[in-house]
């Protein structure tokens, strides 16, 4: 055998396989001393103690966590997913009584909605043969299937109404003026998208509810002035009910099977798409307009500055 | 009375949003004033006390010299927010545990649903289809709606209330929002719910929803009712009649954005433009209201009919 294995013959310091006077013994050429190997595991034995000397942990965290400011900021600052936070914030800003936490709640319920709809899809067929039944055995056959999706439903409601609560506390704490214009607009994007993505996820059970809701929804752009067949100078302009809005929202007439595939594709990658972007906007806007804007100081009518034009 | 049909409604699991919105938005709306009304208090002071205003802190939230001004986002605000998470989270398994999503026979066109209802929050823009022909109600209402919010902060020449909550210093600005977002958005939101039963028909909390039920009223055009009979006089008097609600209207706006003295030193700083968009919308949110009227209340259908479009 070790004919075979030149390496092995030569690394085998066969003299002195026997040992070298203090115990230690050799093993294919690798000294072995049981008082080191005790040291050895005794050091690792420590490690186990304190998981945070560690150099795996150190290779994760990076930052101490303890409570000296330095740390806290950094432990913020250096975490990809806390990093939309600036270090410090107003220290009345805190509480729930300012923002109500409604953005970052309407967040939240987003991101519920990304995963639980993502699982949704691994069910589900955009089909008019399959749609249906793929929601019967959801709800009847996949584990948990159902409350999976009564999630999906409830967080969408839910979100409905945490953004347009938000967007009441913005306006009241006139949160949208200079320099926060702009993230305002942003923000009445993200409004509509959030109405659309329930929308469009309404039609996707296939069922009379949403065939209807649709039906009724999409009645409205044939009446789309100049773009709808019978809208103001619809008809003038050559609109019929194959060439008009209407049409190209449900690619065809009528609300089947093509209208299904179009409302699955909008709900599930288009207007997430759209959505994840203006968020990104959004929250970057926040931290670059200052930070969110109160409580802020209250300022008094005489303080007014005329207007630079 | 007939509690069951109500209940029938309010039980319905895909209505839960509108009966928390219900007390949701009541609540919240005494919470901002509340708060309001706390740093309307502390304006008044500092106004009667120029010496306090150099010094004070400006605030109702307690601050002391020494404290500082901002704390830690970690463990501060992270701490809220990990709470935040994990009630929302709570709420939403003891909801989709208790109450399951709707889903009814699969989708038949030759079976149509009575009422057939669009999802709760476009109920507002359903129920505008009474009022107004779907070009207006489905089409052109909500572009404003969504246009008149994005101009919002172009148009709001007042600089007080930013970042804290004040009525006293935003009045006219509150009111209208208020007016806009509760009164019309939601209150429409819940007529479509509550009220709008079999045929889109009106039925108040109580009635049992009749699908047999006929109402006879006849509605009529405005003209009819003063007595035009031929084309082009119908369209020039309907276009007199709008043109006139317009002036009425934007003078009627006008006088309360003048009403005080505070009110008119704001409208000293709009630009002529940032003035006739926001008179623009105002006239147009007004036109709802005054056309549900002219609807409920004197059965009008359209006051101004052309040959191309009705409104
Ligand atoms: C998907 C929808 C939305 C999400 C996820 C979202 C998220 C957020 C978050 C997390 C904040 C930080 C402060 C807070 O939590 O209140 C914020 C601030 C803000 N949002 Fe939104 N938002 C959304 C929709 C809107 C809408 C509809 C508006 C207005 C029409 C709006 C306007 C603003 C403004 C102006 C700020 C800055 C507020 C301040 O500095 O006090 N957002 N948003």
């Amino acid at each position: 055998m070790a004919e075979n294995n030149p390496t092995e013959v030569k690394d085998e310091p066969s003299e002195s396989a026997g040992g070298n006077g203090n115990g230690a013994r050799s093993l294919l050429g690798v000294t072995i001393d049981p008082d080191e190997i005790k040291k050895k595991a005794q050091i690792d034995l420590e490690g186990l103690k304190q998981p945070t000397k560690t150099e795996v942990y150190k290779s994760i965290f990076r930052v101490k966590h303890d409570q000296t400011a330095r740390s806290r900021t950094l432990g913020v600052l250096s975490n990809v997913f806390l990093h939309l936070h600036p270090a410090k914030v107003n220290r009345d800003a805190v509480r729930y009584n300012f923002t109500w936490g409604m953005g970052g709640i309407s967040f939240y319920l987003f991101w519920v909605l990304t995963w639980t709809g993502v699982l949704l899809m691994f069910y589900y067929h955009p089909t008019k043969v399959q749609a249906f039944r793929d929601i019967l055995y959801l709800e009847h056959d996949v584990p948990f299937g159902k409350l999976l999706r009564n999630m999906h439903r409830w967080a969408a409601h839910a979100m409905v109404l945490t953004v347009q609560l938000h967007m009441f506390r913005v306006f009241l704490t006139g949160s949208y003026k200079k320099p926060r214009q702009f993230n305002w607009s942003v923000g009445v994007i993200l409004l509509v998208l959030t109405l659309l993505l329930s929308f469009t996820g309404y039609l996707l059970p296939d069922d009379q509810l949403g065939f209807w809701a649709v039906t009724v929804g999409t009645n409205m752009a044939r009446a789309t002035p100049i773009l709808g067949h019978e809208g103001p100078f619809g008809p003038e302009l050559g609109m019929t009910p194959f060439n008009d809005v209407r049409f190209a929202l449900l690619g065809g007439s009528i609300v089947d099977a093509n209208a299904l595939l179009r409302a699955y594709i909008w709900h599930c990658i288009a207007i997430p798409g759209f959505a994840a972007i203006f968020m990104i906007v959004h929250f970057w806007r926040v931290r670059k307009d200052g930070g969110i804007s109160g409580p802020a100081p209250i300022m008094l009518e005489k303080e007014i500055k005329p207007v630079r034009r | 009375m007939d509690w069951h049909q109500l209940w029938t409604i309010v039980s319905l699991p895909d209505n839960i949003p509108i009966v928390g919105m219900l007390f949701i938005i009541p609540f919240f709306t005494w919470y901002a004033l509340r708060q309001a009304r706390a740093n309307d208090r502390l304006v008044e002071r500092l106004e009667n006390d120029p010496d306090m205003a150099k010094t004070h802190h400006r605030k109702v939230q307690p601050f002391k010299k020494g404290w500082v001004r901002e704390v830690a986002v970690w463990p501060y605000l992270l701490r809220m927010e990990f709470l935040a998470a994990i009630i929302v989270t709570i709420i939403l398994m003891v909801w989709s545990i208790t109450l399951d999503a709707p889903l009814e026979e699969p989708a038949n066109p030759s079976l149509t649903m009575n009422p057939s209802k669009a999802p709760w929050y476009f109920l507002g823009l359903q129920e505008m289809l009474v009022y107004f022909d779907p070009w207006i109600a489905g089409v052109v209402m909500p572009t404003l709606i969504i246009i008149g919010l994005i101009v919002i902060p172009y148009i709001d020449a007042n600089p007080l209330g930013n970042g804290y909550y004040t009525y006293k210093q935003r009045r006219f600005a509150i009111w209208a929002f208020i007016f806009g977002f509760i009164i019309l958005w939601c209150s429409m939101i819940v007529i479509g719910t509550l009220i709008r039963g079999p045929g889109w028909m009106w039925f108040w909390p109580g009635m049992t929803w009749d699908h047999n039920r006929l109402i006879f009223e006849i509605n009529r055009d405005l003209h009819e009712i003063v007595g035009i009979t031929s084309q082009p006089w119908i369209g020039i008097f309907g276009g007199l009649v709008v043109g006139g609600f317009m002036v009425v209207a934007g003078y009627a706006c006008h006088r309360i954005i003048t009403a005080t003295e505070f009110s008119r030193k704001i409208l000293g700083r709009m630009s002529l433009l940032q003035y006739a968009i926001m008179q623009g919308l105002l006239i147009i949110m007004l036109a709802l209201p005054v056309k549900m009227a002219a609807r409920l209340l004197f059965r009008i259908k359209y006051v101004w009919v052309t040959p191309w479009f009705n409104v």
